[in-house]
């Protein structure tokens, strides 16, 4: 009974879509043939210098000025990789890079999600004030502030450490993470936290077992935020650090540069290898990244 | 379980003050509901309770204790919020233990009290399912779980069946009522509708602007309202008003509007001089205004009134009448048979009629 039903259901779908036909399906194909044409060219655009950086630091050392396109070059080998590991300090910057970036995300993440938590939940003089003195600070271009970083740096007598680095880092990233978190603070309800207050926590508790717990989408967008800025930081680095040990990565690949020579190769291998972190804590923190953990919570 | 005593509770936010002076005693294992319009400081007076609103001035007690300043954990009560506030990221079960796992309570503890409030609410089934995916019922079956394991002194609900649909709204004031004749316990419940206070309530504390203008049962506040304001508010469809002046003559009172004359009966309002010239508000329920035949059958003095509309609810119907400048609601047996445009008489119960004094609002009747 219920088969000759389905049976009948199906047909009766069937025929609709008959009904419906060819110009609705049409277009709807139309239109999706188009979606995937822009998305394809906006991601070979994207990919495309990748693939050239990917293709050189491939070319042995006689044919760096080639003009050649393909992506395998001839001969290809990964003799600037090697080169750049063992003739360099390469693994030495790169451990800096890491250590400053990693440090920065979590100080960043940590004071954001808490200062954002003050902005969001408490009423106290001066809020609004601070919330536009924080965004009126990302008006400022970033060159500008180099010269008054480099002075405190210098008082606090942390040039060319590790802790100088970091400081600069995670302050010139709070405001935009603090933002962030506390627009996504603002989405969730504070009965939530009003329950958790009754049910026994502290303010405290509260904040830590219900409300970060729920924020991993906006931690994850700070976090990464956090982390790029610092990956790929030049400006500061240049001024803080003198010593090519203390070098993060973006100051060591420009140590190739030479003068007279350049060493290309190296410099693309340099260039490939330094992607791989930032790709990993992307694809990582993707899983985080989905929100829609408050659907459900409240009413319905 | 425990008694809850306000003492001149004060609340003021910035210059607008919204509870003014409020005093009320919750006896052990009473079902007390809160009612009013919004706006009328009933959940601001349950937030206090609870200890998510600062009081202003006033004293809170529970049992004897004085709660003004307590963390609302240390307060024993358990609240039910209307949006339900249940943790988004934890199950069901998760959501129910989680004032136990705060307290670090042992784990047999923890599992046979969620089982025994999952036996009660039926929940069995659902305890590993994530908020998201129950319906809107069965989230509000899950914060009332999670009330109930905590085994507070008083439980406190805000208007919690304000989000769902009418059938389930009924099928869980039912559940509710069930609960408290389970639980015995002390229950304070925020409502603006009036039929889940009658229905519910052991007592009824109607609020206005701030202020309780009348305690009682629902029968009381139903039967005899304090002033026009419970008059009006108690009781669907709503009371029937109408503004006159009450002279005093022959040993009764009379009241006389510019499209009704009334002698009242000496039960209703006795004749006192202080009367005379009183500026006077009738109320009378729609069901104590009789139409058509039963007008004829039930009383003296009747009035004329041209039907407008009537609405066949299924067993009654209601009749929209006007006479002369009055318009009356009267509420009648179903099959009224009358089409709108005629002329039907009216009368009024005057056992069940209340009159007020226009100028304070008060009841005059008896």
């Amino acid at each position: 009974m219920t088969g000759t039903r389905k049976g009948y259901l199906s047909g009766l779908a069937a025929s609709a879509a008959e009904v419906m036909d060819s110009p609705v399906r049409r277009a709807k194909a139309l239109r999706y043939l188009l979606i995937h044409i822009v998305v394809i060219t906006a991601a070979g655009i994207c990919v495309y210098p990748l693939l050239r950086i990917l293709s050189i630091s491939m070319r042995p050392g006689d044919r760096l000025f080639s003009t050649d396109l393909s992506l395998i070059p001839d001969g290809a080998t990964l003799a600037a990789y090697a080169s750049l590991l063992k003739d360099t300090m390469f693994l030495r910057w790169l451990w800096n890079s890491l250590i400053i970036t990693l440090a920065t995300s979590f100080i960043g993440v940590s004071l954001a999600s808490t200062a954002a938590y003050a902005f969001s939940r408490f009423r106290f003089p001066g809020k609004k004030a601070g919330l536009i003195l924080l965004l009126s600070s990302q008006m400022i271009p970033a060159g500008m502030l180099i010269l008054p970083l480099f002075l405190m740096i210098m008082k606090l007598k942390l040039m060319n450490t590790y802790l100088g680095m970091i400081i600069a880092y995670s302050v010139s990233s709070l405001p935009f993470s603090i933002w962030i978190l506390k627009g996504y603070y603002d989405t969730i309800p504070r009965s939530l936290e009003e329950a958790a207050l009754v049910d026994g926590t502290s303010q405290v508790g509260a904040f830590w077992r219900i409300i970060l717990p729920l924020s991993t989408p906006a931690l994850s967008i700070a976090f990464l935020f956090n982390f790029t800025t610092a990956w790929n930081e030049y400006l500061v680095a240049r001024v803080v650090l003198f010593s090519s040990k203390q070098y993060t990565w973006t100051l060591g690949l420009f140590e190739l540069q030479g003068q007279y020579i350049t060493q290309w190769g190296m410099f693309a291998a340099g260039s490939m290898l330094v992607t791989i972190p930032v790709l990993a804590v992307f694809l990582y923190s993707s899983k985080w990244l989905i929100s829609g953990l408050t659907l459900g919570s409240v009413k319905g | 379980m425990a008694t809850v005593k306000f003492s001149n509770i004060v609340k003021n936010f910035k210059d607008n003050q919204v509870l003014k002076r409020v005093d009320l005693e919750i006896k052990d294992h009473e079902f007390v509901v809160i009612v009013g319009p919004s706006g009328c400081g009933k959940t601001t007076l349950l937030r206090m309770l609870a200890g998510l609103e600062e009081i202003s001035s006033g004293e809170i007690h529970i049992d004897d204790t004085l709660v003004n300043h307590l963390h609302p954990s240390k307060r024993q009560i358990a609240m039910v919020f209307q949006d339900y506030a249940l943790y988004p990221h934890m199950t069901v079960e998760e959501n129910m233990s989680f004032s136990l796992r705060i307290k670090s309570a042992p784990r047999k503890e923890i599992q046979e009290r969620v089982a025994e409030a999952a036996s009660i609410l039926q929940l069995g089934k659902l305890l590993k399912r994530m908020p998201k995916q129950l319906s809107g019922g069965q989230r509000q079956r899950v914060a009332i779980g999670r009330a109930i394991v905590r085994q507070p002194k008083v439980f406190l609900f805000d208007e919690p069946l304000s989000n769902l649909d009418a059938k389930l709204r009924e099928e869980m004031r039912v559940e509710i009522a069930k609960l408290y004749q389970r639980l015995g316990a002390t229950i304070i419940y925020v409502t603006h509708d009036q039929v889940e206070a009658m229905t519910l309530a052991g007592r009824i504390v109607i609020m206005n602007q701030g202020v309780i203008q009348q305690v009682g049962t629902p029968i009381e506040v139903y039967r005899k309202p304090d002033n026009l304001f419970v008059a009006g508010f108690i009781g669907s469809p709503t009371m029937n008003f109408i503004e006159g002046t009450l002279r005093v003559e022959k040993g009764h009172v009379r009241f006389v509007s510019p499209s009704l004359s009334l002698d009242l009966p000496a039960s209703l309002l006795p004749a006192e001089g202080a009367h005379e010239g009183r500026e006077a508000v009738i109320g009378v329920r729609p069901d104590d205004v009789y139409a058509g035949r039963e007008a004829g059958k039930n009383c003296s003095q009747k009035v004329d009134a041209v039907l407008e509309v009537s609405e066949l609810l299924g067993h009654r119907e209601n009749l929209y009448l006007k006479a002369g400048d009055l318009r009356l609601l009267a509420t009648v047996e179903a099959f009224f048979n009358q089409s709108p445009g005629s002329v039907v008489p009216v009368c009024f119960n005057f056992e069940n009629m209340h009159v007020f004094d226009k100028a304070s609002q008060k009841r005059l009747s008896a």
